[in-house]
């Protein structure tokens, strides 16, 4: 299964870093892991890419003490040990940084670094040789952090930085990153490569778990392929190709690409003009946002989470109040009287597929019938008589809605949490598209979901779009941005960095916008033709 | 897949718990040196053998029936209700005022207006603990239970200033109208020679609360408000998305509530003391809180274990009467029930649950040809 040959001549005659044998783990009826067998070998970067679900957590988790494994040997450098909690996972070299920081908000970086690892009753003697170490580090490894910040003061970036920090600090030499990229923006990314790289030649070795091919591709030595609780392949990073990689996660062969014509876009279905709101705390999320979509054309929102997209989301679906103006085909939109929730939305025809499907776009414990007349129990198809609802012509729509979107298995009486990521977005959708609005909201169609049913989520926005809908795509993968949107708008900070025509642009400038470096309108990408340009508010960025 | 199928879940967890907590009580009776054999042949006769005993067992279902439809409608919008015992209270006053001052021809007559009466007053009384829970956030269970306290106080004022008749001594109203006597049991079912239901307060009111039962099971599952106020109950996050109004949800599953408490007053204060007495309520507020817990918030759930604990109130009655089994061990029982039925649900669910899953992984496994499992 995985292929031993070393990383060059120095690394051949080291026992690996970490050897996995025989692994195996079931919660329940569910196999999470089936007999995984790895090697990493010291000195590498070595990448574990799998679909949600094919079981990668539970193995870092195993490796890190959270799970005890049913069977199977772990070998740290060559000796058999056992690691019953995180402690003994740390005492054997192991740091781990989570997907969700394990921070407190109101420690500065200094403390959060010594945390659980005080030596002794007096805590300034840890301080002041964790302040020396990081001095160091930083200086070493571009790991520059600001001791005395409180950590609720700094950005993602540096509390990812503070996490490698706190695992260098208790002497890790194996280091296991979990999704390391999904709340950074791409020169976030690169700067965090950056210093995996440096530890690597330090001799440190790393492993890196995340679903984003290309990360795969950039920087790991080894990539181990894990499917379904097993592990497929592990192979030279140098010798494979996304293609290959995709195809071992899934099982089959998959498009990597989207596939459509260019937009031929219609008249302007929404209009939003200085779109302002403010949040619980008086923060205020959206500052003066205007834009458009067009009938017939995706246009996708960029931004690294949390600049405002979702507030965006809520008010155009009718769930947060605003300051500002939205016309949908020339019709005003209510923005904070009566007519401001979700049910009016829907009956002016605009449907939203939300960020968080499990949080809000489906009721988990509900039927999966009962989710696909969720926001629209009201409609009068899915009524009996004026009391009475018609549960049976629910289900009779939900099994023609589960056959036309692929949506397994298609039982409607199973609960919707029973079903994989994928399967329940696809419920989502079937519900939101069928309906055939005037306006599409999608938030991070493909959060979670399967490379699989990825390709099939896509086809079907694009085939809405062909059918001269307006789609409003928000996503913070910037992948699907580039390849859906056929226009790109970059929030940062509750504001419109600016706007780029898809095809147009690259990567490396809409990474500047997602930072907030401000639109200079130098760039001969931005002087598109047609007057579909605008750039809001430029010169208002940080 | 969920790990048990439905039935488990329904049937077997409810009498598993059951039967420990039998199991408990009966050591605790050997335990006062009593004969725990003989105390359940005295409950069961008590409560089951006679047309009597189903009459008193029946009278304290109808109330549990009522406070646990209660709590199991605020349950579904995700409320605790743990006031129908004050609502109870003012349901009590509501019906009261109805009988004493407006002249009805007939019972039949009487009964809607009442009904109508205690259910606005008990709505009312929960209407501002909703109010005070949507607006202001102020959490339901505190304010609830206050306002327990709250009725109680006002229901005192009431009898002893208000309502009581002049020159009489006991802090109650006066006795209601004859028109205004609900048919008992024995009024009904008195065929021949023997009347049956001899003095046993169960009254007409018993099929009110079953259609209640029908009723609530229709507003939950095939109703749009139904449907509202179980995915607001699930999930305030996506009440909003779908644009379902917390505040609205709130405030109407709390009214239905506090209108279910209410009318259980029909039972006790119309059809049984017919005139409204200090404690007309005797707790079953808070009976229906374990009532609607034991029946999984779900009318028929709800119907059976208002029967369960209808039969532990009347045998626990006869077996402080006939045996020396204080009426303090009564009480423990009862709070065994409660406790393992409440409670404890996961100390059965969770063994039980691994006996399903050994159960299930010992059959072939179907994984390689049905679709993947749950993330």
């Amino acid at each position: 299964m995985s292929e031993t040959t070393s990383n060059g001549g120095a690394a051949s005659v080291a026992a690996p870093a970490i050897e996995l044998k025989g692994i195996s783990k079931a919660f329940g009826p569910v196999q999470a892991n089936k007999d995984i067998a790895i090697r990493v070998m010291p000195g590498t970067i070595h990448g574990i890419i799998g679909e949600n679900g094919a079981g990668k957590s539970t193995l870092m988790s195993i490796l890190y003490g959270f799970y005890k494994a049913d069977s199977g040997q772990i070998f740290i450098n060559g000796k058999e040990t056992t690691i019953p909690d995180s402690q003994a996972a740390i005492g054997a070299g192991i740091g781990m940084v989570f997907q969700h920081f394990k921070l407190v908000e109101n420690f500065t970086v200094l403390e959060n670094v010594v945390l659980g690892a005080e030596e002794g009753a007096r805590l300034m003697p840890s301080l002041s040789k964790a302040r020396k170490l990081l001095t160091e580090l930083a200086a070493e490894y571009e790991l520059n952090v600001d001791p005395d910040k409180k950590i609720e003061d700094i950005g993602v970036g540096m509390q990812q930085r503070v996490e490698i920090l706190k695992a260098l600090y208790r002497k890790a030499e194996i280091l296991i990153l979990d999704e390391p990229t999904g709340v950074l923006t791409p020169s976030e990314a690169d700067h965090l490569f950056r210093i995996l790289k440096g530890l690597k030649d330090e001799g440190k070795t790393i492993i890196l778990i995340t679903h984003k091919l290309r990360e795969i591709m950039n920087v790991t030595d080894t990539v181990s392929v894990m499917r379904r609780g097993e592990m497929t392949a592990t192979v030279k990073t140098r010798n494979t190709s996304p293609e290959e990689l995709a195809e071992l996660m899934v099982g089959r062969k998959v498009l990597l690409n989207v596939v459509k014509l260019p937009a031929t876009p219609y008249a302007k279905v929404l209009e939003v003009e200085n779109l302002r709101v403010k949040d619980d705390s008086g923060v205020e999320r959206l500052k003066g946002v205007s834009l458009s979509v067009c009938g017939g054309e995706i246009v996708g929102i960029a931004g690294v989470a949390g600049n405002g997209q979702s507030e965006l989301l809520e008010v155009l679906g009718g769930y947060r109040r605003a300051k500002g103006k939205v016309h949908l085909n020339g019709e005003p939109i209510d923005l904070t009287g009566r007519k401001s929730d979700g049910q009016s939305r829907r009956e002016k025809g605009i449907a939203h597929v939300p960020e968080d499907r499990q949080r809000e776009g489906l009721i988990l414990d509900f039927h999966a019938w009962e989710n696909v007349a969720f926001g629209y129990h009201n409609a009068p198809e899915y009524q009996k008589n004026r009391w009475l609802m018609d549960n049976r012509a629910i289900r009779k729509d939900t099994v023609g809605k589960m056959e036309r979107f692929d949506v397994r298995p298609p039982i409607p009486s199973l609960t919707a949490k029973n079903f994989s990521g994928g399967n329940q977005q696809k419920i989502v959708l079937a519900r939101e598209i069928e309906r055939n609005p005037e306006l599409l909201l999608v938030g991070q169609p493909t959060r979670g979901v399967d490379i699989g049913a990825i390709e099939f989520i896509h086809q079907q926005l694009v085939a809405l779009r062909d059918r001269g809908k307006a789609i409003l795509l928000v996503s913070v993968e910037l992948d699907e941005i580039m390849s859906l949107a056929d226009r790109i708008i970059v929030m940062f900070d509750g504001q419109i960095m600016g706007e780029r025509i898809a095809g147009q642009t690259d990567e490396r400038e809409l990474g500047l916008l997602m930072a907030g470096v401000t639109d200079t309108g130098t760039s001969p990408l931005a002087q598109s033709p047609a007057g579909a340009m605008r750039v809001g508010n430029p010169g208002q960025g940080r | 897949m969920d790990v048990m199928p439905k039935w488990a879940d329904a049937l077997l967890i409810p009498l598993i718990s059951i039967a420990i907590a039998f199991v408990i009580s009966a050591g605790v009776i050997v335990a006062i040196g009593e004969d725990p054999m003989a105390a359940l042949n005295t409950m069961v006769t008590g409560a089951l053998g006679s047309s009597y005993g189903w009459g008193y067992t029946l009278y304290y279902t109808t109330n549990f029936i009522f406070t646990g439809l209660a709590v199991s409608v605020a349950f579904h919008a995700r409320m605790f209700n743990i006031g129908g015992e004050g609502q109870a209270m003012l349901g009590g006053v509501g019906v009261a005022l109805v009988c004493l001052f407006i002249p009805f021809p007939h019972w039949s007559v009487a009964l809607p207006v009442a009904l109508i009466g205690g259910a606005l007053f008990g709505a009312a009384w929960a209407a501002i603990p909703a109010y005070l829970q949507a607006k202001r956030g102020s959490h339901i269970v505190i304010t609830t239970i206050m306002f327990n306290f709250i009725a109680g106080s006002l229901l005192v004022y009431l009898l002893v200033e208000v309502l009581k008749p002049p020159g009489a001594m006991d802090p109650a109203t006066a006795k209601f109208a004859a028109s205004t006597h609900l048919p008992t049991f024995q009024d009904m079912f008195s065929f021949g020679e023997k009347p049956a239901f001899r003095g046993a307060p169960a009254n007409v009111t018993f099929f009110f609360a079953l259609v209640s039962c029908f009723a609530v099971w229709l507003l939950i599952w095939r109703t749009r408000l139904g449907y509202a106020i179980r995915a607001y109950g699930h999930s305030e996050p996506a009440a909003l998305y779908a644009g379902i109004s917390p505040t609205r949800i709130i405030m109407i599953a709390m009214l239905i509530s506090g209108g279910l408490s209410g009318m259980m007053a029909i039972n006790t204060v119309m059809g049984e003391a017919e005139r409204l007495v200090l404690n007309s309520v005797e707790g079953a507020g808070f009976i229906g809180i374990a009532v609607a817990l034991m029946g999984r918030s779900h009318p028929l759930g709800v119907l059976l274990a208002a029967l369960l604990f209808g039969f532990l109130y009347q045998g626990g009655a006869e077996l402080s009467l006939w045996t020396n089994v204080p009426r303090e061990l009564i009480v423990v029982i009862q709070a065994l029930v409660i406790l393992f039925t409440g409670a404890l649900d996961n100390m059965v669910r969770m063994p039980l649950e691994k006996l399903f899953l050994l159960f299930r992984r010992k059959q072939p496994e179907p994984a390689t040809t049905s679709p993947k499992p749950a993330e």
